[in-house]
């Protein structure tokens, strides 16, 4: 099969994950979290997945890192096919690909003391021993800017902030290349999210590393991403450069999205497309409609939308769009070209 | 005095404490709050500021036996809410004031059904006076107005079922449903879209904002999303650690900040616009059980001067309508 190329991190080619719930009349039950997804994340950038919940994007990180075996599709790792679940993976990828979870309350062992929570990924992905590990663990959390002090406090003595820089200090501690942000400031006040994500934009400087930033949070995504991919009901409905996301979002979708962020500013304002009153939630992914998933809520509807599926189409460089009304434009450039 | 400038609601020096093991957690320091009628009050802060302390002390549904209120009045109506007989606390809980809570899965019982639950709220409010015996057909047919009003899909079908059964969304608009199902004065909605994504959330804004216009009542809406306080209210409270530190008409104080704090609350949220993050705001809110002394912002704020940590600020207007708790303003 073909290299992939060089200058990708990680390649993901149409990742399918169904979780099967029960069985019907007709056959098994499946939840479609994720319906083919196609992504590529290229290296040093950080690339956004923003989507409501229920979208899917919390099971494409969980995939990449394996605690889901994909149910098809292909997951390319610097070039190397990792589509397993994470314990037949080689100890190698899975030390450079590390996760950062959206609540550290749940996400660090309430009944270990830091120390004992960095030391794992130490001693597992850098064989180090215990004479080492305190030098290394002081370093790391020096690089947060915590003072070696918290080695000894347990999580629940400390705040939300401070948990959630020790659940980054853990990914950190395995050096990897890649991480994957899944809502790391969602359940945190702005204040605080501040301060983390500046911590993050220059870890990624300090350390060339790569993120998947996950969020439904699109005016931090505008500030931190370099792409952003929205992803509706398993399936990526639109992914642009940041910039031009805002300034031209085409998806009905995206438009909705953009609309109903709350905004402060006179500037902002101007950038919202007004017309998109957003109506309906996001249907069950055990039921799926048919065509394409986003038509029921969609003003721009029309009669080919709830029969077929749309493509993928390129709209420009970089910027890829999921609707049937982009392919229309697309056919009527072909016909001129002709 | 008060009827002349229609006050509704009136929260005066308000101090309210959580007894813990080892101590009193001052939670509450001194909160001056005013809602006039028909006014849409925003009140703003981070988490464990006490909003929502200060909105259960107005209804009297703080966790019983484990606090303590030292000081301070609420008047609702001219009439003191901390000195009100229990049957006023529940007529003012049934007829004059309703609340949407932050979490609508805790909000709603999971083993009644969403007719009970609707249907007792309307049966105890103002619509039935005290009339003894009530038609449960009457009330069935105002819980299905109310839950049509919040442009619910099938509302007869609705009132059988569970709430495990609805989506977080919906279950939202059945709680808001319940509080606009019979009249009230004023609506006090404690982070109503938070747990919810933005579409939804915006859908959820712009019903609670049009029955407000509709009906003229009066709204505190608890939120830490300033976003959503620039959009839909006429006036806003800024809170830290138990103490209002700024208000102003909303406009105001968006345009024209003062207090430390206030900056950089409205410096660090991320703009569509671009223009990157700023750096927030260092440090953390204090220990309620051995609060500073002084300003309790004192020990985060870059501005400090000796006279900060002596004695806390009182608010201090420096133009008309806009009050400042801060040393700053008062040189």
């Amino acid at each position: 099969m073909k290299q992939a190329t060089n200058n990708e991190i990680l390649k993901i080619e149409k990742l399918k994950k169904y979780f099967h719930i029960g069985k019907d009349k007709k056959g098994p039950i499946y939840v479609r979290a994720v319906d083919g997804v196609d992504l590529n994340i290229k290296y040093g950038e950080t690339l956004g997945l923003v989507g409501e919940s229920g979208s899917g994007k919390s099971t494409v990180a969980f995939t990449i890192v394996g605690m889901y075996r994909p149910t098809s599709g292909q997951i390319l790792f610097k070039g190397k096919n990792i589509s397993l679940e994470a314990s037949k993976r080689p100890l190698s990828s899975k030390k450079e690909i590390q996760i950062v979870f959206q609540d550290p309350g749940s996400s660090l062992n309430p009944r270990q003391a830091i120390n004992q929570i960095l030391a794992l990924p130490l001693r597992i992905h850098a064989q180090m021993l215990k004479r080492q590990l305190r030098e290394k663990m002081i370093e790391l959390l020096e690089k947060m800017e915590l003072s070696p002090d918290y080695l000894y406090k347990s999580p629940s003595s400390i705040g939300g902030g401070e948990k959630q820089m020790v659940a980054i200090a853990r990914a950190l501690a395995s050096n990897p290349s890649l991480v994957l942000l899944d809502e790391p400031t969602s359940a945190l006040d702005v204040s605080v999210q501040a301060k983390i994500i500046n911590k993050l934009i220059d870890l990624q400087k300090e350390l060339h590393l790569t993120y998947l930033f996950i969020t439904h949070d699109l005016s931090l995504m505008r500030n931190v991403a370099n792409r952003i991919a929205i992803m509706y009901l398993g399936k990526i409905c639109e992914m642009a450069e940041a910039v031009t996301f805002f300034e031209k979002p085409l998806h009905p979708y995206t438009q909705m999205l953009i609309s109903s962020v709350p905004v402060i500013t006179e500037e902002e304002k101007n950038l919202k497309p007004k017309k998109i009153i957003s109506i309906g939630e996001i249907p069950s992914p055990v039921n799926i409609p048919l065509g394409c998933s986003f038509h029921q809520r969609c003003s721009y509807k029309m009669s080919i939308c709830s029969k077929v599926d749309p493509e993928i189409i390129k709209v420009s460089p970089g910027h890829i769009v999921r609707c049937h009304l982009f392919a229309k434009l697309e056919n009527k450039k072909q016909e001129r070209s002709d | 005095m008060q009827t002349k400038e229609n006050i509704l609601l009136n929260i005066k020096d308000l101090h309210v404490w959580y007894r813990v093991y080892g101590g009193y957690l001052k939670v509450l320091n001194g909160v001056h709050l005013m809602v006039r009628g028909s006014e849409r009050v925003a009140l703003v802060g981070e988490t464990g500021c006490g909003k929502t302390t200060t909105m259960k002390s107005i209804l009297q549904v703080l966790p019983p036996g484990d606090f303590q209120i030292p000081r301070g009045q609420i008047f609702y109506k001219g009439q003191d809410v901390l000195k009100m007989s229990f049957k006023e606390i529940q007529r003012l809980r049934s007829r004059e004031i309703a609340m949407i809570f932050q979490d609508p899965t805790t909000a709603l019982n999971p083993v009644f059904t969403i007719g009970t639950q609707i249907g007792d709220v309307i049966k105890y409010s103002a619509v039935f006076k005290d009339e003894e015996n009530v038609h449960h057909e009457r009330i069935k047919t105002l819980s299905i107005k109310a839950l049509k009003d919040v442009s619910l899909p099938d509302p007869e079908r609705m009132l059988i079922n569970y709430s495990f059964q609805l989506s977080g969304g919906m279950k939202q608009r059945v709680c808001i449903a319940m509080a606009i199902c019979s009249p009230r004065n004023l609506l006090i909605a404690d982070e109503p879209g938070t747990s919810l994504d933005v579409t939804i959330q915006d859908q959820i804004m712009r019903l609670l904002n049009g029955f407000v216009e509709k009906r003229k009542t009066s709204i505190i809406l608890i939120t830490h999303s300033l976003g959503v306080a620039k959009e839909m209210t006429d006036r806003t409270y800024v809170m830290y650690a138990g103490t209002i530190v700024e208000t102003a008409p909303t406009e105001v104080l968006f345009k024209n900040p003062v207090h430390p704090y206030t900056k950089g609350l409205i410096a660090s949220i991320p703009k569509i616009s671009g223009g990157g993050i700023a750096k927030g705001i260092p440090g953390k809110l204090p220990s309620y059980l051995d609060p500073p002394s002084g300003c309790r912002f004192q020990p985060r704020c870059e501005q400090e001067s000796p006279i900060c940590s002596e004695k806390p600020p009182q608010l201090f207007e420096i133009e008309k309508d806009h009050l400042v708790a801060c040393y700053l303003t008062q040189r």
